[in-house]
């Protein structure tokens, strides 16, 4: 058995890392990430490691070229993500980042739909360990938001699972044509993981929380192995053409509100997911294939975008545009980088962006989806809009705050370059990259004279506008609400409603029933018999002519001795008696 | 160290310079209508075969969008310690 399920070796492969010291441990994840990627190079086509468990029968390792694709720059991103964090030194949250890429390698290589959950959850809880190793009270909080949201989704989708399994007899993962109650529900907690609006909210929420090395890491993988899902069990749903438009363009408007630069960054994943979500959705091959090159494309500038604002991050300490500005003059090599991610997430020619977002537009054109294409274009100019210039023009233009932090340190810098090559090298030889793709399709040529001049019209005259408004789009030290607001704000309002309201009416019936209503049976019950007696004793008084002082004297004894139970043989025998006749009439 | 300061502060905070970045904006523009004379486009949909298009499109969408952030951003922007 020469195939090695890629996901245990890295998981397996955690376990020395605290053992390692100094910089040592850092050689050996990247090393241990450099020979999980030959793994999977050498992995031949088919399945394999099918065990049985629990009547359940799982496939570990179904290998094809699409869970290879999304393999490949899962490890790769691994790899440059490991060299980016040569400082860090803290096993935790190398460790969680191993379990993290690990079950998301698992997840894709995952043939049966039991062991898709069961990574689909470890991923969960291992990516939370990058957000909470922060250590701010921001980040717990946010990390303990993030985890029960994925908790949410995770059991949406085991629902479905559950529901799917139980009505098809079978546990295998492939095309998923039944449209019911399990299949709507998989989907569901799938569409949680891809940030889809108003699902969303958890990303923006809890990535800008989450420690330098971890928002790099975190940007990859919890939403491509969504996309990857949706590519191989909902092709041509075309509810997600609809949610993938409104992902473009939600998630645009949100970074240009947005000030902190790790959060405008946050948005535009959802805005780029939004186009693969789109393409899957369209379904046909040159869109699918569209969807995965995009994920491919899209984790590289990504991470390059997130290791550029990671070091500015780590070398100032300051994330907020408000506060950020002008450091061209002392991170120049930053800069580059990050603005070559920036060019790359807006699809400009010569970059990745262009050779991948196109095959998904193309594959709207063939298909005459007129409303598509619009958005999907209109979309990409606003992504030239707020991550192509606004991210680097207020980080590292703009205002020159005195911030003078310098470089950062090499490894950084290597892990960007490397990254920033990837970006350009697809770009311009897209071919590395179209040989891969999971579905046969003629060979694009994304390199036209009209795709090359529509394409720079349409980011030239978007950085126009941008300038223009410029006034429009200054910052200000405030966040934007988004759904999240429903379980932060509105958890407390619910509370507080809650509060007051159960604990009012507890109130009104504490008055209405205990003190009002027993009172009165109590009251009733003290002084029925004695009033029982005065009716029999007030016509008695006034006949045998007592006057008011007296008739009043006498009927406080009479209930003080009916209160004490002193009462003489022949009142009791009365009041017996009266008794029995109202019992009688009434 | 003064010194250096100021020549730093020559860089790109120089109104002149800002200027010529502005008549380089408008350029590149304007040349990337250019190529359009000479090119044979391949309308799809209609309306992609007007002149220009794409810069319209580029141009009136980003006008669009960053409107509705803008409008937007009164319902949406809350003090950075809003759920505190």
């Amino acid at each position: 058995m020469t195939d090695f399920p890629p996901a245990w070796f890295l998981i397996l492969g955690s376990l020395p890392v605290p053992f390692f010291k100094g910089n040592l441990k850092n050689w050996y994840l990247i090393f241990l990430t450099a020979a999980a990627f030959y793994l999977i190079s050498q992995l031949s086509a088919g399945s394999s490691w099918q065990i049985q468990f629990s009547g359940f029968n799982l496939t570990l390792l179904r290998v094809d070229k699409l869970s290879k694709i999304f393999g490949y720059i899962f490890t790769l991103n691994a790899f440059a993500a490991f060299i980016y964090a040569f400082y860090l030194k803290d096993s935790t949250q190398h460790i969680a980042a191993l379990f993290y890429i690990g079950s998301a390698l698992g997840a894709v290589f995952a043939g049966d739909l039991v062991s898709l959950y069961f990574y689909w959850e470890v991923m969960a809880v291992a990516s939370s360990f990058l957000i909470l190793s922060r250590k701010t009270s921001k980040s717990m909080n946010a990390g303990m938001r993030y985890i029960l949201v994925h908790i949410f989704g995770g059991l949406c989708l085991l629902a479905g699972i559950i529901i799917h399994i139980s009505s098809t007899g079978s546990t295998d993962f492939n095309t998923i044509t039944d449209h019911n109650m399990g299949t709507y529900l998989m989907l569901l907690g799938i569409l949680v993981n891809a940030a889809a609006p108003p699902l969303s909210a958890w990303l923006s929420d809890a990535y800008p929380e989450a420690t330098v090395t971890g928002g790099v890491i975190l940007s990859a993988y919890t939403t491509k192995t969504a996309v990857y899902t949706l590519i191989r069990g909902f092709p041509g749903w075309e509810i997600l053409i609809v949610v993938g438009c409104v992902m473009t363009i939600y998630g645009i408007i949100y970074a240009l509100l947005e000030n902190d630069m790790r959060r405008i960054l946050a948005y535009s994943i959802i805005n780029q997911v939004g186009f693969m979500v789109t393409g899957i959705g369209i379904g046909t091959t040159m869109a699918l294939n569209g969807a995965a090159a995009h994920a491919f494309a899209h984790i590289i500038y990504k991470a390059l975008l997130w290791m550029s604002a990671g070091s500015v991050l780590y070398m100032t300490g300051k994330s907020k545009c408000t506060e950020l500005g002008g450091l061209y003059k002392t991170m120049p090599w930053t800069l580059l980088f990050g603005v070559i991610g920036a060019l790359a997430i807006s699809s400009f020619p010569g970059t990745s962006g262009f050779t991948t977002k196109s095959l998904i537009i193309k594959g709207a054109i063939n298909e005459h989806l007129t409303w598509v294409w619009l958005v999907l274009e209109i979309a990409s100019a606003g992504v030239f809009l707020h991550a192509g210039i606004k991210f680097p023009y207020f980080v590292f233009f703009a205002k020159d705050r005195g911030l003078r932090p310098g470089e950062t340190n090499k490894p950084m810098l290597i892990a960007m370059g490397f990254m920033a090559f990837l970006c350009i090298f697809i770009g311009i030889y897209p071919k590395i990259l179209y040989d891969i793709l999971p579905f046969d399709m003629k060979y694009y040529q994304a390199y036209t004279a009209v795709h090359v001049t529509t394409q720079l019209q349409l980011l030239m005259f978007s950085a126009l506008v941008f300038f223009l408004l410029l006034s429009l789009l200054k910052r200000t030290e405030t966040i934007a609400v988004d759904t999240d607001w429903f379980y932060r704000k509105g958890g407390r309002i619910f509370y507080s409603v809650m509060d007051k309201g159960l604990n009012g009416l507890n109130n009104a019936a504490d008055k209405f029933f205990v003190k009002g209503i027993t009172g009165s049976i109590i009251r009733f019950s003290q002084n029925a018999p004695a009033s029982i007696m005065l009716l029999f004793f007030i016509p008695y008084w006034s006949i045998i002519g007592l006057d008011p002082a007296k008739k009043a004297a006498r009927k406080e004894k009479l209930y003080r001795s009916f209160s004490a139970g002193a009462l003489s043989v022949g009142l009791i025998s009365i009041s017996v008696t009266l008794y029995l006749c109202i019992l009688f009439f009434v | 160290m003064e010194e250096e300061e100021k020549k730093e502060s020559h860089l790109l905070y120089q109104p002149g310079v800002i200027r010529k970045l502005w008549i380089m904006l408008y350029l590149i523009c304007g040349l990337t209508l250019v190529p359009e004379f000479f090119i044979e486009r391949e309308p799809h949909f209609g309306i992609d075969a007007y002149f220009g298009f794409f810069a319209l499109l580029g141009f009136a969408s980003c006008i669009v969008l960053i409107m509705i952030a803008k409008a937007g951003g009164i319902v949406l922007k809350r003090k950075e310690d809003y759920y505190d």
